[in-house]
Protein backbone atom coordinates (compact mmCIF):
# COMPACT_ATOMS: atom_id res chain seq x y z
CA UNK A 1 0.00 0.00 0.00
CA UNK A 2 2.88 2.34 0.97
CA UNK A 3 4.51 1.34 -2.27
CA UNK A 4 1.40 2.30 -4.33
CA UNK A 5 1.23 5.51 -3.03
CA UNK A 6 4.64 5.70 -3.91
CA UNK A 7 4.16 5.20 -7.09
CA UNK A 8 1.89 7.80 -7.95
CA UNK A 9 4.28 10.44 -6.91
CA UNK A 10 6.13 11.04 -9.14
CA UNK A 11 2.89 11.26 -12.27
CA UNK A 12 1.57 13.77 -10.09
CA UNK A 13 4.78 15.66 -9.97
CA UNK A 14 4.58 14.71 -14.01
CA UNK A 15 1.18 16.81 -14.32
CA UNK A 16 1.74 19.96 -12.04
CA UNK A 17 5.65 21.42 -12.84
CA UNK A 18 6.09 23.40 -10.06
CA UNK A 19 6.32 22.82 -6.45
CA UNK A 20 3.61 24.58 -4.69
CA UNK A 21 3.93 28.03 -4.92
CA UNK A 22 3.06 28.67 -1.28
CA UNK A 23 2.92 26.13 1.55
CA UNK A 24 3.02 26.38 5.27
CA UNK A 25 2.96 23.12 7.13
CA UNK A 26 2.48 22.68 10.63
CA UNK A 27 3.21 26.65 11.38
CA UNK A 28 2.70 27.72 15.08
CA UNK A 29 3.49 31.15 16.26
CA UNK A 30 2.77 32.05 19.58
CA UNK A 31 3.46 35.81 20.63
CA UNK A 32 4.58 36.97 24.26
CA UNK A 33 2.83 39.88 25.57
CA UNK A 34 2.54 41.12 28.76
CA UNK A 35 -0.23 39.15 29.92
CA UNK A 36 1.13 35.79 28.76
CA UNK A 37 1.60 33.73 25.74
CA UNK A 38 -0.60 34.12 22.80
CA UNK A 39 -0.90 31.57 20.73
CA UNK A 40 -2.17 32.50 17.65
CA UNK A 41 -1.76 30.07 15.07
CA UNK A 42 -1.32 26.30 15.74
CA UNK A 43 -0.89 22.89 13.47
CA UNK A 44 -1.60 24.91 9.92
CA UNK A 45 -1.48 23.48 7.16
CA UNK A 46 -1.95 24.78 3.87
CA UNK A 47 -0.30 24.79 -0.04
CA UNK A 48 -1.26 27.06 -3.41
CA UNK A 49 -0.59 26.53 -6.91
CA UNK A 50 1.62 28.66 -8.38
CA UNK A 51 -1.50 31.23 -10.36
CA UNK A 52 -3.66 30.78 -7.52
CA UNK A 53 -5.49 33.57 -5.93
CA UNK A 54 -6.59 32.38 -2.36
CA UNK A 55 -8.53 34.66 -0.02
CA UNK A 56 -8.60 34.50 4.31
CA UNK A 57 -11.82 35.46 5.81
CA UNK A 58 -11.54 35.18 9.82
CA UNK A 59 -13.16 36.98 12.70
CA UNK A 60 -10.46 39.96 13.55
CA UNK A 61 -7.21 38.67 15.46
CA UNK A 62 -7.29 35.67 14.24
CA UNK A 63 -4.12 35.46 12.91
CA UNK A 64 -4.21 36.38 9.27
CA UNK A 65 -2.10 38.56 9.72
CA UNK A 66 0.03 37.28 11.00
CA UNK A 67 0.22 34.19 8.15
CA UNK A 68 1.52 37.03 6.12
CA UNK A 69 3.70 38.20 7.69
CA UNK A 70 5.22 34.84 8.18
CA UNK A 71 5.57 34.60 4.06
CA UNK A 72 6.91 37.89 4.14
CA UNK A 73 9.86 36.28 6.06
CA UNK A 74 8.67 39.80 8.47
CA UNK A 75 8.33 37.71 11.70
CA UNK A 76 9.20 33.37 12.55
CA UNK A 77 6.89 30.97 12.88
CA UNK A 78 7.31 29.11 16.49
CA UNK A 79 6.68 25.94 14.77
CA UNK A 80 7.09 24.29 11.08
CA UNK A 81 7.86 25.66 8.22
CA UNK A 82 6.87 28.07 5.85
CA UNK A 83 7.76 27.81 1.76
CA UNK A 84 7.72 29.89 -0.82
CA UNK A 85 8.38 28.48 -4.48
CA UNK A 86 9.38 25.93 -2.79
CA UNK A 87 12.37 27.62 -0.49
CA UNK A 88 11.88 28.08 3.34
CA UNK A 89 11.56 31.47 4.25
CA UNK A 90 14.63 32.19 6.38
CA UNK A 91 15.13 35.57 6.32
CA UNK A 92 12.90 38.43 4.81
CA UNK A 93 11.05 37.76 1.42
CA UNK A 94 11.79 39.60 -1.57
CA UNK A 95 10.33 37.36 -3.52
CA UNK A 96 6.75 39.09 -2.62
CA UNK A 97 4.94 41.71 -3.14
CA UNK A 98 3.16 42.63 0.38
CA UNK A 99 0.45 45.30 -0.19
CA UNK A 100 -0.30 46.07 3.90
CA UNK A 101 -3.43 47.37 5.36
CA UNK A 102 -1.76 50.55 6.24
CA UNK A 103 -0.49 53.08 4.35
CA UNK A 104 2.89 52.47 3.24
CA UNK A 105 3.87 55.08 0.65
CA UNK A 106 6.90 57.91 1.72
CA UNK A 107 5.33 60.97 2.37
CA UNK A 108 8.27 62.38 1.03
CA UNK A 109 7.83 61.27 -2.67
CA UNK A 110 5.93 61.61 -5.45
CA UNK A 111 3.96 59.37 -7.19
CA UNK A 112 6.36 58.37 -9.70
CA UNK A 113 9.10 58.74 -7.09
CA UNK A 114 7.34 56.36 -4.92
CA UNK A 115 6.55 53.23 -7.55
CA UNK A 116 10.52 53.86 -8.56
CA UNK A 117 11.75 52.72 -4.98
CA UNK A 118 11.46 48.84 -5.66
CA UNK A 119 13.37 49.85 -9.37
CA UNK A 120 15.89 51.86 -7.34
CA UNK A 121 16.81 49.04 -5.25
CA UNK A 122 17.87 46.89 -7.81
CA UNK A 123 20.10 49.12 -9.27
CA UNK A 124 18.01 49.41 -12.62
CA UNK A 125 19.41 52.51 -14.76
CA UNK A 126 17.18 55.61 -14.74
CA UNK A 127 15.61 55.52 -18.49
CA UNK A 128 14.11 52.35 -17.81
CA UNK A 129 12.76 53.29 -14.37
CA UNK A 130 10.90 55.93 -15.84
CA UNK A 131 9.83 53.90 -18.63
CA UNK A 132 8.13 51.40 -16.60
CA UNK A 133 6.95 53.51 -13.71
CA UNK A 134 5.44 55.54 -16.87
CA UNK A 135 3.65 52.17 -18.01
CA UNK A 136 2.16 51.16 -14.67
CA UNK A 137 1.19 54.22 -13.52
CA UNK A 138 -1.08 54.08 -16.48
CA UNK A 139 -2.08 50.61 -15.80
CA UNK A 140 -3.48 51.58 -12.55
CA UNK A 141 -5.29 54.77 -13.64
CA UNK A 142 -3.46 57.30 -11.74
CA UNK A 143 -2.02 59.24 -15.29
CA UNK A 144 -1.75 62.99 -14.47
CA UNK A 145 -1.16 62.51 -10.84
CA UNK A 146 2.62 61.22 -11.22
CA UNK A 147 3.94 64.37 -9.49
CA UNK A 148 1.37 64.62 -6.75
CA UNK A 149 2.60 63.78 -2.67
CA UNK A 150 0.78 61.25 -1.24
CA UNK A 151 -1.11 63.67 0.60
CA UNK A 152 -2.96 65.23 -2.23
CA UNK A 153 -4.18 61.85 -3.02
CA UNK A 154 -8.04 59.84 -2.35
CA UNK A 155 -7.15 56.98 -0.24
CA UNK A 156 -8.40 54.95 -3.25
CA UNK A 157 -5.46 56.66 -5.35
CA UNK A 158 -2.51 55.91 -2.43
CA UNK A 159 -4.36 52.00 -2.38
CA UNK A 160 -3.37 52.32 -6.72
CA UNK A 161 0.17 54.09 -6.02
CA UNK A 162 0.98 51.35 -3.39
CA UNK A 163 -0.21 48.39 -5.80
CA UNK A 164 1.85 49.24 -9.07
CA UNK A 165 4.94 50.22 -6.40
CA UNK A 166 4.05 46.18 -5.32
CA UNK A 167 3.73 45.14 -8.95
CA UNK A 168 6.42 46.99 -10.55
CA UNK A 169 9.28 45.06 -9.60
CA UNK A 170 6.84 42.06 -10.76
CA UNK A 171 7.20 39.46 -7.57
CA UNK A 172 5.35 35.88 -8.53
CA UNK A 173 3.57 35.85 -5.38
CA UNK A 174 1.01 38.80 -3.94
CA UNK A 175 0.36 39.14 -0.34
CA UNK A 176 -2.39 41.59 0.61
CA UNK A 177 -3.65 42.86 3.66
CA UNK A 178 -7.28 44.01 3.58
CA UNK A 179 -6.29 46.37 0.76
CA UNK A 180 -9.87 47.71 0.20
CA UNK A 181 -10.87 47.37 3.56
CA UNK A 182 -11.51 51.28 4.69
CA UNK A 183 -12.55 52.22 1.30
CA UNK A 184 -16.64 53.14 0.17
CA UNK A 185 -18.29 50.06 -1.37
CA UNK A 186 -18.49 51.56 -5.32
CA UNK A 187 -14.68 52.26 -4.91
CA UNK A 188 -14.52 48.50 -3.66
CA UNK A 189 -15.61 47.50 -6.72
CA UNK A 190 -14.03 49.57 -8.95
CA UNK A 191 -9.94 48.51 -7.35
CA UNK A 192 -11.40 44.41 -7.25
CA UNK A 193 -12.04 44.94 -10.43
CA UNK A 194 -8.82 46.70 -11.50
CA UNK A 195 -7.09 43.87 -9.38
CA UNK A 196 -9.14 40.88 -10.77
CA UNK A 197 -7.88 42.58 -14.64
CA UNK A 198 -4.06 42.56 -13.27
CA UNK A 199 -3.97 39.59 -12.05
CA UNK A 200 -5.47 37.85 -15.04
CA UNK A 201 -2.63 39.24 -17.04
CA UNK A 202 -0.05 38.67 -15.20
CA UNK A 203 -1.28 35.17 -13.16
CA UNK A 204 0.31 36.31 -10.08
CA UNK A 205 0.26 33.77 -6.66
CA UNK A 206 -2.50 35.55 -4.30
CA UNK A 207 -2.91 35.48 -0.25
CA UNK A 208 -5.63 38.22 -0.07
CA UNK A 209 -6.90 38.76 3.11
CA UNK A 210 -10.23 39.98 4.18
CA UNK A 211 -13.02 40.02 6.62
CA UNK A 212 -15.24 40.74 3.67
CA UNK A 213 -16.76 37.11 2.30
CA UNK A 214 -18.81 38.28 -1.10
CA UNK A 215 -15.10 40.18 -1.80
CA UNK A 216 -13.42 37.02 -0.87
CA UNK A 217 -16.02 34.69 -3.25
CA UNK A 218 -15.93 37.59 -5.59
CA UNK A 219 -12.13 37.53 -6.47
CA UNK A 220 -10.79 34.14 -5.20
CA UNK A 221 -10.50 31.05 -7.00
CA UNK A 222 -10.58 29.56 -2.74
CA UNK A 223 -11.80 30.56 0.08
CA UNK A 224 -10.11 29.34 3.59
CA UNK A 225 -12.12 31.07 7.15
CA UNK A 226 -10.27 30.93 9.78
CA UNK A 227 -11.47 30.22 13.31
CA UNK A 228 -10.52 32.40 16.51
CA UNK A 229 -7.10 31.77 17.52
CA UNK A 230 -5.34 29.77 18.10
CA UNK A 231 -6.55 29.68 14.74
CA UNK A 232 -7.78 26.08 12.65
CA UNK A 233 -9.45 26.30 9.04
CA UNK A 234 -12.78 26.20 9.20
CA UNK A 235 -12.79 25.82 5.52
CA UNK A 236 -11.23 25.43 2.57
CA UNK A 237 -14.18 26.61 0.09
CA UNK A 238 -12.97 26.41 -3.62
CA UNK A 239 -14.96 28.80 -5.71
CA UNK A 240 -16.77 27.39 -8.47
CA UNK A 241 -17.97 30.81 -10.21
CA UNK A 242 -16.10 30.62 -13.54
CA UNK A 243 -13.99 33.55 -14.65
CA UNK A 244 -13.64 35.79 -15.95
CA UNK A 245 -15.94 37.63 -13.68
CA UNK A 246 -17.38 40.95 -13.76
CA UNK A 247 -17.42 42.14 -10.13
CA UNK A 248 -20.95 43.72 -10.09
CA UNK A 249 -22.36 40.37 -11.35
CA UNK A 250 -20.55 37.84 -8.98
CA UNK A 251 -23.67 38.13 -6.18
CA UNK A 252 -26.03 37.06 -9.14
CA UNK A 253 -24.27 33.81 -10.09
CA UNK A 254 -26.06 31.04 -9.25
CA UNK A 255 -23.23 29.24 -7.27
CA UNK A 256 -22.76 32.24 -5.16
CA UNK A 257 -25.43 32.18 -3.03
CA UNK A 258 -24.76 28.45 -1.98
CA UNK A 259 -20.79 29.60 -1.63
CA UNK A 260 -21.77 32.48 0.61
CA UNK A 261 -23.95 30.48 3.09
CA UNK A 262 -21.44 27.66 3.74
CA UNK A 263 -18.88 30.03 4.44
CA UNK A 264 -20.89 32.54 7.07
CA UNK A 265 -21.70 29.71 8.51
CA UNK A 266 -17.96 28.52 8.84
CA UNK A 267 -17.45 31.98 9.91
CA UNK A 268 -20.15 31.76 12.64
CA UNK A 269 -20.01 28.65 14.16
CA UNK A 270 -18.69 29.54 17.56
CA UNK A 271 -21.27 32.41 17.85
CA UNK A 272 -24.30 29.15 17.65
CA UNK A 273 -22.36 26.91 19.99
CA UNK A 274 -22.08 29.51 22.74
CA UNK A 275 -25.66 30.62 22.45
CA UNK B 1 -21.97 87.44 -12.36
CA UNK B 2 -20.65 84.69 -10.12
CA UNK B 3 -16.78 85.84 -10.48
CA UNK B 4 -18.32 89.21 -9.63
CA UNK B 5 -19.46 88.16 -6.31
CA UNK B 6 -16.61 85.83 -5.38
CA UNK B 7 -13.95 88.78 -6.42
CA UNK B 8 -15.92 90.79 -4.21
CA UNK B 9 -15.75 88.83 -1.12
CA UNK B 10 -12.13 88.53 -1.65
CA UNK B 11 -11.35 92.28 -1.30
CA UNK B 12 -13.64 92.51 1.49
CA UNK B 13 -10.38 92.83 4.02
CA UNK B 14 -9.08 96.12 3.21
CA UNK B 15 -5.58 94.86 4.82
CA UNK B 16 -4.67 91.16 4.81
CA UNK B 17 -3.78 89.43 8.59
CA UNK B 18 -0.54 89.46 7.80
CA UNK B 19 0.04 92.87 6.94
CA UNK B 20 -2.01 93.50 9.99
CA UNK B 21 0.16 91.62 11.91
CA UNK B 22 3.22 93.21 10.75
CA UNK B 23 1.51 96.69 11.36
CA UNK B 24 0.99 95.61 15.24
CA UNK B 25 4.18 94.19 15.47
CA UNK B 26 5.57 97.86 13.61
CA UNK B 27 3.52 99.65 16.21
CA UNK B 28 5.32 97.76 19.49
CA UNK B 29 9.07 97.99 18.58
CA UNK B 30 7.95 102.06 18.22
CA UNK B 31 6.13 101.93 21.71
CA UNK B 32 9.25 100.12 22.80
CA UNK B 33 11.96 102.02 21.49
CA UNK B 34 9.42 105.10 22.13
CA UNK B 35 9.28 104.33 25.95
CA UNK B 36 13.09 104.04 26.11
CA UNK B 37 14.30 106.65 24.73
CA UNK B 38 11.68 108.72 27.01
CA UNK B 39 12.74 106.90 30.32
CA UNK B 40 16.69 107.76 29.50
CA UNK B 41 17.37 110.84 31.00
CA UNK B 42 14.13 111.19 32.85
CA UNK B 43 13.28 108.41 34.78
CA UNK B 44 16.63 106.10 34.26
CA UNK B 45 19.89 107.30 34.13
CA UNK B 46 21.35 107.07 30.67
CA UNK B 47 25.22 106.01 32.12
CA UNK B 48 23.25 102.80 32.78
CA UNK B 49 20.60 101.52 30.71
CA UNK B 50 21.92 104.05 27.43
CA UNK B 51 19.33 105.36 24.83
CA UNK B 52 18.12 104.23 21.17
CA UNK B 53 19.54 107.55 19.75
CA UNK B 54 23.27 106.81 21.28
CA UNK B 55 22.52 102.74 20.66
CA UNK B 56 21.71 103.49 17.01
CA UNK B 57 24.71 106.28 17.10
CA UNK B 58 27.25 104.07 18.08
CA UNK B 59 26.07 101.39 15.32
CA UNK B 60 26.82 104.47 12.52
CA UNK B 61 30.16 105.20 13.75
CA UNK B 62 30.70 100.97 13.96
CA UNK B 63 29.18 100.68 10.49
CA UNK B 64 30.70 103.48 9.48
CA UNK B 65 34.60 102.62 10.32
CA UNK B 66 34.11 98.70 9.36
CA UNK B 67 34.42 97.32 13.22
CA UNK B 68 31.08 96.17 13.02
CA UNK B 69 31.78 94.36 10.25
CA UNK B 70 34.73 93.00 11.19
CA UNK B 71 33.40 91.32 14.18
CA UNK B 72 30.46 89.97 13.38
CA UNK B 73 32.23 88.30 10.59
CA UNK B 74 34.50 86.92 13.19
CA UNK B 75 31.90 85.72 15.41
CA UNK B 76 29.55 84.37 12.16
CA UNK B 77 32.63 82.36 10.84
CA UNK B 78 33.19 80.92 14.45
CA UNK B 79 29.48 79.78 14.71
CA UNK B 80 29.27 78.23 10.88
CA UNK B 81 32.24 76.69 11.30
CA UNK B 82 30.90 75.17 14.42
CA UNK B 83 27.51 74.70 13.96
CA UNK B 84 28.24 72.67 10.51
CA UNK B 85 31.09 70.55 12.60
CA UNK B 86 28.50 69.99 15.42
CA UNK B 87 25.39 69.36 13.46
CA UNK B 88 27.39 66.57 11.25
CA UNK B 89 28.56 64.87 14.01
CA UNK B 90 25.26 65.31 15.14
CA UNK B 91 22.99 64.09 12.65
CA UNK B 92 25.58 60.94 11.78
CA UNK B 93 25.82 59.65 15.50
CA UNK B 94 22.07 60.23 16.02
CA UNK B 95 22.06 57.63 12.51
CA UNK B 96 24.17 55.03 13.92
CA UNK B 97 23.35 55.12 17.64
CA UNK B 98 19.35 54.59 16.22
CA UNK B 99 19.94 51.86 13.64
CA UNK B 100 21.41 49.93 16.56
CA UNK B 101 19.03 49.23 19.77
CA UNK B 102 22.06 47.59 22.06
CA UNK B 103 24.45 50.49 21.32
CA UNK B 104 21.44 53.17 22.23
CA UNK B 105 20.80 51.69 25.33
CA UNK B 106 24.57 51.46 26.26
CA UNK B 107 25.38 54.86 25.28
CA UNK B 108 22.31 57.16 26.30
CA UNK B 109 22.94 57.59 30.24
CA UNK B 110 26.24 58.78 29.53
CA UNK B 111 25.21 61.23 26.38
CA UNK B 112 22.43 62.46 29.04
CA UNK B 113 24.54 63.02 31.58
CA UNK B 114 27.16 64.97 29.28
CA UNK B 115 23.85 66.75 28.07
CA UNK B 116 22.98 68.18 31.37
CA UNK B 117 26.50 69.94 31.99
CA UNK B 118 26.55 73.56 31.14
CA UNK B 119 28.74 74.07 27.93
CA UNK B 120 29.76 77.58 28.61
CA UNK B 121 31.95 75.90 31.77
CA UNK B 122 34.04 74.03 29.47
CA UNK B 123 35.05 77.08 27.68
CA UNK B 124 38.04 77.83 30.13
CA UNK B 125 39.12 73.92 29.22
CA UNK B 126 39.25 74.72 25.66
CA UNK B 127 40.73 77.98 25.89
CA UNK B 128 43.60 76.39 27.65
CA UNK B 129 43.70 73.60 24.65
CA UNK B 130 43.35 75.63 21.80
CA UNK B 131 44.47 78.88 23.06
CA UNK B 132 42.71 82.45 21.88
CA UNK B 133 42.25 81.83 18.25
CA UNK B 134 39.05 80.98 16.90
CA UNK B 135 39.80 77.08 17.45
CA UNK B 136 38.15 77.40 21.11
CA UNK B 137 35.33 79.19 19.76
CA UNK B 138 34.42 77.21 16.98
CA UNK B 139 34.64 74.09 19.56
CA UNK B 140 32.40 75.30 21.73
CA UNK B 141 29.93 76.65 18.94
CA UNK B 142 29.80 73.02 17.82
CA UNK B 143 29.34 71.10 21.05
CA UNK B 144 26.47 73.37 21.88
CA UNK B 145 24.81 72.89 18.50
CA UNK B 146 26.06 68.95 18.63
CA UNK B 147 23.91 67.66 21.73
CA UNK B 148 20.67 69.62 20.42
CA UNK B 149 20.80 68.11 16.62
CA UNK B 150 21.73 64.86 18.13
CA UNK B 151 18.88 64.57 20.61
CA UNK B 152 16.68 65.59 17.98
CA UNK B 153 17.66 63.71 14.90
CA UNK B 154 18.03 60.52 17.92
CA UNK B 155 13.93 61.41 18.44
CA UNK B 156 13.55 61.53 15.14
CA UNK B 157 15.32 58.39 14.26
CA UNK B 158 13.54 56.45 17.00
CA UNK B 159 9.87 57.62 15.46
CA UNK B 160 10.68 56.39 12.22
CA UNK B 161 7.77 54.22 11.05
CA UNK B 162 8.27 50.33 11.80
CA UNK B 163 5.63 49.55 8.56
CA UNK B 164 7.63 51.87 6.31
CA UNK B 165 10.70 50.23 6.83
CA UNK B 166 8.91 46.99 7.08
CA UNK B 167 7.33 47.87 3.18
CA UNK B 168 10.67 48.52 2.17
CA UNK B 169 12.38 45.70 3.67
CA UNK B 170 10.54 43.22 1.44
CA UNK B 171 11.16 45.28 -1.28
CA UNK B 172 14.34 44.79 -1.24
CA UNK B 173 16.01 47.21 0.66
CA UNK B 174 19.02 46.40 2.85
CA UNK B 175 19.65 48.30 5.99
CA UNK B 176 22.17 51.26 4.52
CA UNK B 177 19.03 51.40 1.72
CA UNK B 178 16.52 51.53 4.98
CA UNK B 179 18.36 54.32 6.14
CA UNK B 180 18.94 56.57 3.10
CA UNK B 181 15.34 55.88 2.18
CA UNK B 182 13.24 55.84 5.09
CA UNK B 183 14.93 56.81 8.06
CA UNK B 184 16.72 59.84 7.44
CA UNK B 185 13.83 61.38 5.73
CA UNK B 186 11.69 60.94 8.26
CA UNK B 187 13.75 62.18 10.73
CA UNK B 188 14.54 65.40 8.56
CA UNK B 189 12.02 67.12 10.13
CA UNK B 190 13.59 66.58 13.63
CA UNK B 191 17.15 67.11 12.48
CA UNK B 192 15.32 70.92 11.34
CA UNK B 193 13.99 71.44 14.69
CA UNK B 194 17.50 70.54 16.22
CA UNK B 195 19.24 72.61 13.85
CA UNK B 196 16.83 75.56 14.73
CA UNK B 197 17.15 75.04 18.57
CA UNK B 198 20.98 74.61 17.93
CA UNK B 199 21.57 77.72 16.18
CA UNK B 200 21.61 80.37 18.64
CA UNK B 201 23.46 77.95 21.19
CA UNK B 202 26.25 77.92 18.65
CA UNK B 203 26.32 81.92 18.71
CA UNK B 204 26.48 81.76 22.65
CA UNK B 205 28.83 79.29 22.41
CA UNK B 206 31.07 81.27 20.67
CA UNK B 207 30.28 84.63 22.27
CA UNK B 208 30.80 83.10 25.40
CA UNK B 209 34.26 81.72 24.24
CA UNK B 210 34.82 85.16 22.90
CA UNK B 211 34.07 87.46 26.14
CA UNK B 212 36.58 85.01 28.08
CA UNK B 213 40.13 85.38 25.67
CA UNK B 214 39.79 87.20 22.72
CA UNK B 215 40.71 90.11 20.43
CA UNK B 216 37.84 90.30 17.86
CA UNK B 217 34.22 89.21 17.74
CA UNK B 218 31.19 90.34 19.02
CA UNK B 219 32.20 88.58 22.38
CA UNK B 220 34.63 90.82 22.31
CA UNK B 221 33.30 93.70 21.54
CA UNK B 222 30.53 93.42 24.10
CA UNK B 223 32.98 93.36 26.97
CA UNK B 224 35.71 95.80 25.38
CA UNK B 225 32.74 97.92 25.51
CA UNK B 226 31.84 96.98 29.10
CA UNK B 227 35.02 97.59 30.12
CA UNK B 228 34.89 101.02 29.22
CA UNK B 229 32.07 101.96 31.29
CA UNK B 230 30.30 102.24 27.53
CA UNK B 231 26.51 100.79 27.57
CA UNK B 232 25.47 101.95 24.23
CA UNK B 233 28.13 100.21 22.87
CA UNK B 234 26.83 96.64 24.81
CA UNK B 235 23.40 97.16 23.15
CA UNK B 236 24.58 97.91 19.58
CA UNK B 237 26.65 94.85 19.69
CA UNK B 238 24.08 92.58 21.36
CA UNK B 239 21.57 93.96 18.65
CA UNK B 240 24.08 93.57 15.72
CA UNK B 241 23.93 89.66 16.88
CA UNK B 242 20.47 89.55 17.53
CA UNK B 243 19.84 90.88 14.09
CA UNK B 244 22.11 88.10 12.48
CA UNK B 245 21.09 85.01 14.33
CA UNK B 246 17.42 86.21 13.09
CA UNK B 247 17.97 86.49 9.39
CA UNK B 248 19.89 83.26 9.90
CA UNK B 249 16.67 81.75 11.52
CA UNK B 250 14.71 83.08 9.00
CA UNK B 251 16.87 81.37 6.22
CA UNK B 252 16.56 77.76 7.83
CA UNK B 253 12.82 78.42 7.87
CA UNK B 254 12.81 79.02 4.63
CA UNK B 255 14.71 76.07 3.50
CA UNK B 256 12.34 74.14 5.73
CA UNK B 257 9.79 75.04 3.83
CA UNK B 258 11.08 74.04 0.89
CA UNK B 259 12.33 70.64 1.96
CA UNK B 260 8.95 69.69 3.34
CA UNK B 261 7.15 71.04 0.58
CA UNK B 262 5.46 67.63 0.43
CA UNK B 263 3.51 68.09 3.35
Amino acid sequence: MRSAHLSVVPAQDGEVPCASAVELRGVGKTFNSRSGQVEVLSGLNFSLQSGEFLAIVGPSGSGKSTVLNLLAGLDRPTAGSVLCQGEPVAAVNTGIGYLTQHDSLLPWRTVEQNVAVPLELRNIDRAEISARVRDLIGQVGLDGFERHYPSQLSGGMRKRAMLARTLIYDPPVLLMDEPFGPLDAQLKLVLQAELLKLWSARRKTVVFVTHDIVEAITLADRVLVFSPRPCRIRIDEPITIPRPRQVHEVRFHPAFEEHYRRLWAALEAPARRSS
Amino acid sequence: MSTQVLSETQAEPLIGLSSRVWLYRTIFVVAMLGAWQAASGTLLDPFWVSSPAAVFKTLVAWIADGQLAYHLLITFKETLAGFVLGATAGVLLALLVGANDTLHRTVDPFVTAIYGVPKVALAPLFIMWFGIGLAPKIVLAAISVFFLVFFSTLRGVREVDLKMVDALRTMGAGKLAVQRIVVFPSALPWLFTGLKLGLPYGFVGAVAAEMMASNAGIGYLTQNSAGQLDTAGVFAALFALMVVTTLLNEALGRLEGWIFRWR
